[in-house]
């Protein structure tokens, strides 16, 4: 029952570190926080899974999501951010807010608001290991997640895409006098942060075995809390705190009650903000941002 | 005589402008909080067991619910004093959540189920309690602890060598605002007659500083303009049915980009006067 548990946890951790890492890509770079993210992770998952019902491969719906939710990422950077880019953070947290509302709007009229059900034949496999029965679509969620994470790890450090987001996030006025296409490299960063979103939207669906058009503000915006513990500038940090989490929550509801699950998430957040604004694995500078 | 579906309206302005006052005030200091329909909840609730279960008058009730919100804003905004900016926005979305969570666990409130028996209160009533606020915030703004608040806003190391209090005047702030959502929820419960944990939930504090944006936090007039607004649209969206709400996304970005002082600004006010 508890190893049982622990496999759960795990693979709604892996989800939530994939979002996290969407909300950090801009949030660690630009400092702003990205809402629309939750979204585009409800989004791609229904992209992905209606082209999963229609007999595509899995390889097919996790690329297709991850397109659709990349280029709807840099259609918010473009109207949302961009033009606002020398306000106040607030201004474009409350543009891509905008956006959210519209893509939830959307995704309730084209696919209605009662859950999308999954067909139980759909990776129904399970294997047993001891005690503990895994299903296939939980091994499918948590090796995505975690071969998405060390390629993003891998493109942060030996790309020059990589290498010019992490100079834009030291200092972006001294990282285009080193000749970083700034503009260029934060749609990218958009992209890379919608595509993210997208793909874990279809895990999480494969996870659940349905899908609801609100599943962005019921999981998604628990990714904000990830991100915080796990620290907004520090990849393996959110790896850490993607599964902290999410066995924190599946054990809380198990042994605790359901009621208490978003006190312990949003509780440990804010105890981070407040002791270790850094997050887990953050270096102590990123602190001064708070 | 109005017909209750107008009353309905008009109560459900008069209550969304307290609410968006709330964000108005903690926004003068420059915080955005995006967990004041947890203030909304905690007001809500305990004006509506003072008044069912102790028989207090209403008016008095609610008066406890915002005292005891001003309370529960204060102790917020002691850590909340650490934090700026989006910190301080995702730690005010957190202790939303909390705060509702913490609501659907109470079973002497009923939980998930809700909690009703409350006396309902006329139109009046709310209207005799939005006017009021809504002209004292209106003074407050003519006064120089309005300066020192903007002061803080616009530049808190310069604010803090003027000589100001700013750890009192940011606290001050956020316990007014938690006070004032704090009536809103009392009189939204006194309202509806039936509270839930559901109607404080995330969407609720997010109305209220659409709201201030849409409207403009520039003079309270604004937050005022945008909870009339919101309330109306639908009613004005009719037309599109189920696209509304995405009407009412594009619309905020617009604003955001063509109008970021939201609509209604000291200068068209000017413009308006004959």
């Amino acid at each position: 029952m508890l190893l049982q548990q622990l496999v759960n946890g795990l693979t709604l951790g892996a989800v939530y570190t994939l979002v996290a890492l969407g909300f950090s890509l801009v949030m660690g770079v630009l400092g702003i926080l990205n809402l629309a993210v939750a979204e585009l992770f409800m989004l791609g998952g229904y992209v992905g899974l209606t082209l999963m019902l229609d007999g595509q491969p899995l390889l097919v719906g996790l690329g297709a999501a991850a397109l659709f939710t990349g280029l709807l990422g840099v259609v918010v950077e473009r109207v949302a951010y961009q033009p606002l880019r020398h306000a106040p953070p607030i201004a474009p947290l409350l543009s891509t807010l905008g956006f959210s509302v519209i893509f939830q709007t959307v995704a309730t009229n084209v696919w209605g608001s009662d859950p999308l059900l999954l067909p139980p034949e759909l990776m129904d496999a399970r294997y047993q290991l001891g005690s503990v029965s895994v299903g296939q679509a939980q091994l499918v969620v948590m090796a995505t997640a975690v071969g998405l994470v060390v390629g993003l790890a891998l493109v942060m450090r030996h790309t020059r895409f990589g290498t010019g987001l992490r100079a834009i996030a030291e200092n972006r006025d001294v990282a285009r006098l080193l000749g970083v296409p700034a503009p260029l490299v934060t749609s990218g960063a958009f992209a890379l942060s919608g595509a993210m979103a997208g793909v874990a939207g279809v895990l999480i669906g494969l996870h659940y075995g349905a899908l609801t058009p609100f599943v962005g503000v019921e999981v998604g915006l628990k990714a904000i809390a990830v991100m915080v513990v796990g620290g907004t500038t520090s990849i393996w940090g959110v790896l850490l705190a993607g599964p902290l989490l999410g066995v924190l929550e599946v054990m809380t509801v198990a042994f605790g009650g359901a009621a208490f699950r978003d006190m312990t998430v949003y509780g440990l957040m804010i105890l981070t903000l407040l002791l270790r604004p850094q997050g887990l694995l953050g270096r102590a500078g990123g602190a001064q941002r708070v | 005589m109005i017909s209750s579906y107008v009353a309905g309206l008009l109560a459900e302005i008069g209550i969304a402008s307290i609410a968006a006052l709330s964000v108005h005030v903690i926004l003068a200091v420059g915080q955005l909080s995006l967990g004041n329909a947890a203030f909304m909840a905690c007001g809500a609730y305990t004006a509506s067991v003072l008044t069912v279960e102790h028989g207090v008058p209403v008016p008095l009730a609610i008066a406890v619910g915002a005292v005891v919100s001003g309370v529960l804003g204060l102790v917020v905004g002691f850590p909340a004093l650490r934090l700026r900016g989006i910190y301080l926005a995702m730690a005010t979305l957190g202790f939303g959540e909390m705060t509702r969570s913490f609501f659907l666990s109470l079973d002497a409130t009923g939980g998930a189920a809700g909690y009703s028996g409350m006396q309902r209160l006329s139109l009046g009533a709310i209207w005799a309690w939005a006017l009021p606020l809504l002209v004292l915030v209106l003074l407050a703004e003519r006064s120089r602890l309005w300066l020192a608040l903007n002061a803080v806003r616009d530049d808190e190391t310069a604010a803090r060598l003027l000589g100001l209090n700013t750890v009192a005047l940011k606290l001050g702030a956020f316990t007014v605002g938690a006070a004032l959502a704090g009536i809103a929820g009392g009189l939204f419960a006194h309202w509806h007659i039936f509270i839930e944990p559901g109607a404080f939930n995330l969407d609720r504090s997010i109305e209220m500083v659409l709201a201030v944006v849409l409207g403009g936090s520039t003079i309270a007039l604004g937050p005022v303009f945008g909870a009339a607004a919101l309330a109306l649209a639908p009613e004005a969206l009719r037309f599109i049915a189920d696209w509304r709400l995405a009407a009412f996304g594009a619309l905020l970005i617009v604003i955001l980009l063509l109008r970021p002082q939201g609509i209604i600004d000291r200068r068209l006010l000017r413009a308006l006067k004959p």
